[in-house]
């Protein structure tokens, strides 16, 4: 049992950026437990996916490529693994955190009596092992993990955790003939489609003043409207505060949600869950209003208040008018 | 339809938490307590799906004594009856062990339908559900929506990243894993309250369930996470606050 499997992702004749990020972790790992690095990537036809992935790097690519594994479902995928894992005995096998991953990998280790370390934020070597860390506590708490059991290890890493590198070498494609028939698969996957335009461009926004469930309920909403008001920036939300109905899904930042990165992102009783920070923390500069100062927002943020918002945002929504000459 | 429902009692919400004496914990004498947030949401659809098509909807749980209080209050929601698999050890379990315990439960009712959380709060783990599912050879799927029964497949609505969805079919018995905020929730009417009283909870032994598999991975230690930026924290009355902030929003980050 020998080397690291990363188990690329694409999506809509695309591949998943995020699949780059575990090649790198897998290239941490195989630092630490020797071997090489080896890729896999599942489609019905491949096609150009494949020379584009190998040139990513790994040792080798092994292409599974089956009619029916033309459409995603997690039966078609574990078995598919399953059988090329048991031929191969990467001692680890590395996902990227997607909803795909948490979708099939779960049931994938299980099959080898193992379990999923999942959504990994770091890792490194102690005595030749490697230790992984990931969160707990919605990220108010770290984790060190370790594999105990025999068998290959899984594990899948977090959205921007581990940075891409650029590959001076590329894999040699191989593909791997795997043996399915649709009978095994009992899930029917549909198309997959977006329920309404959006009709707010948050990405376009340079100011954005976003809320989040400290705002308690929704006739308060007002005292953070008129704070983005004032500033002139767009309002936006975590997503409690749009699966409420108190402001539209458009306006809903995080992974389920729209991606922003404007010049001020002002977060306003936002705990910092991670679907939330990876829809914005490319933003130039992080505020956050917070009562706990252990909430997780604080990590990504320039400057801080702790305390209460119903008594900070009106006070600076005053102030913002004063200085604005309003 | 028979539903069982596995919900999880984690410590509440906004909570500060400690680190206990082991380290590989948190310390839980003066925590509260209440129902994991998804597991809310999959209690919520399995009462709508029991409004819709009758039958009976179980609650789920493995936990200490104290996750007692939350299984009356899925009683009293309108869950028909609840099985309380009484342990102390869950955290020398990985998720594997938790979902074996889970597993050999459902089993025994050998349900249409099983609904999990996609999560849970403290572990944020995510996995018990799908590895159930594979544990009793059944299909699954995760993050759902919505879900539309038809005779004995199901339809549902399956969340993708970036605001995509989908629609998957499949044959029951299937395990679905539910996500937060697709239902408003329903507070137990004092009816509910009064007639949970008299609804059956079964308490189970881990040692009933069968042994536990060794574990596959383990938690060494737990710790605050190291501060990676530099937060400028601005300390003062909310009006001296406030205007500290203006004069950072006008002269470092110019937006004002
Ligand atoms: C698959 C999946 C996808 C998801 N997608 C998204 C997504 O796209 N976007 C998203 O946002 N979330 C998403 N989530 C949910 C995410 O995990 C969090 O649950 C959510 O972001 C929490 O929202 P919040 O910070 O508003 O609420 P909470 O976590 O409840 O935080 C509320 C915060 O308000 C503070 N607070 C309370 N009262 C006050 C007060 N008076 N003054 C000041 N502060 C106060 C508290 O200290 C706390 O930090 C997703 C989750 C999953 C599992
Ligand atoms: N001890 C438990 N008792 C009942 N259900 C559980 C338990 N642990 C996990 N679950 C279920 O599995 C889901 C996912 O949990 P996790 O894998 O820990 O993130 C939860 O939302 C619950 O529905």
């Amino acid at each position: 049992m020998s080397g690291v499997l990363v188990v690329l992702e694409h999506r809509n004749g695309a591949w998943a950026r995020m699949s780059w990020e575990a090649i790198a972790a897998a290239g941490q790992l195989a630092q630490i437990c020797g071997g090489n690095v080896y890729t896999a990537a599942l489609g019905g036809e491949l096609g150009a996916l494949s020379a584009e992935a190998a040139s990513h790097g790994g040792a080798k690519l092994h292409t599974l490529e089956h009619a029916q594994l033309a459409q995603y479902t997690p039966e078609g995928y574990t078995l598919a693994l399953e059988e090329l894992i048991r031929k191969h005995q990467p001692a680890w096998v590395v996902f990227a955190h997607t909803y795909r991953t948490r979708d099939f990998a779960p049931r994938l280790a299980t099959r080898f009596q193992q379990v999923l370390i999942a959504d990994v934020i770091s890792l490194r070597g102690e005595d030749g092992a490697p230790v992984f860390v990931r969160q707990m506590m919605q990220g108010k708490l770290n984790a060190d993990y370790r594999k105990t059991g025999d068998g290959p290890g899984f594990v899948s890493v977090q959205a921007g955790a581990f940075r891409e590198e650029v590959s001076s070498s590329t894999a040699a494609i191989e593909p791997f003939a795997v043996t399915l028939d649709a009978g095994q698969i009992r899930t029917k996957p549909g198309e997959p489609f977006r329920e309404s335009a959006q009709t707010v461009d948050l990405g376009a926004a340079s100011l954005i003043v976003s809320v989040g469930r400290g705002i308690k309920e929704q006739d308060n909403i007002p005292v953070v409207q008129e704070l983005a008001d004032a500033l002139g920036a767009e309002l936006a939300a975590s997503r409690p505060i749009c699966d409420n109905g108190w402001l539209p899904m458009e306006r809903q930042v995080g992974s389920s949600g729209q991606t922003v990165a404007p010049k001020l992102y002002l977060a306003v009783g936002i705990s910092g869950a991670i679907q939330h920070l990876v829809g914005m923390k490319g933003s130039k500069s992080i505020v956050a209003i917070n009562k706990d100062e252990n909430a997780p927002i604080f990590e990504v943020a320039d400057y801080g208040i702790v305390g209460d918002l119903f008594e900070i945002v009106p006070a600076l929504t005053e102030a913002v008018r004063k200085a604005k000459g309003a | 339809m028979k539903i069982v429902v596995a919900i999880k009692q984690v410590p509440v919400r906004d909570t500060n938490v400690r680190i206990d004496a082991s380290g590989k914990w948190i310390d839980e004498a003066d925590l509260e307590f209440e129902i994991n947030e998804p597991d809310a949401y999959a209690l919520e659809e399995a009462l709508q799906l029991k409004d819709e098509h009758g039958g009976e909807v179980i609650a789920l749980c493995a936990g200490p004594e104290h996750a007692g209080s939350m299984i009356r209050e899925a009683l009293a929601k309108g869950a028909d009856r609840a099985i309380h698999i009484e342990c102390d050890d869950l955290g020398s379990l990985d998720t594997l062990g938790v979902a074996q315990r889970l597993a050999a439960a459902v089993k025994a009712e050998n349900p249409d339908l099983i609904l999990t959380g996609l999560q849970s709060d403290d572990l944020g783990l995510g996995q018990t559900g799908v590895v159930m599912a594979e544990l009793l050879g059944i299909p699954h799927s995760t993050i759902i929506m919505h879900v539309a029964v038809d005779g004995a497949a199901i339809k549902v609505k399956r969340e993708l990243e970036d605001g995509w969805f989908q629609q998957i079919e499949m044959p029951l018995p299937a395990l679905l894993t539910i996500q937060s905020g697709i239902h408003r929730l329903r507070y137990a009417t004092l009816m509910g309250i009064k007639k949970a009283k008299t609804k059956e909870v079964k308490k189970l032994t881990p040692a009933e369930l069968g042994a536990a598999p060794a574990a596959a991975i383990t938690v060494e230690r737990i710790y605050a996470p190291e501060k990676k930026k530099q937060t400028q924290i601005l300390k003062g009355s909310p009006q001296e606050t406030a205007a500290q902030l203006v004069e950072k929003l006008k002269y470092e980050v110019r937006v004002i």
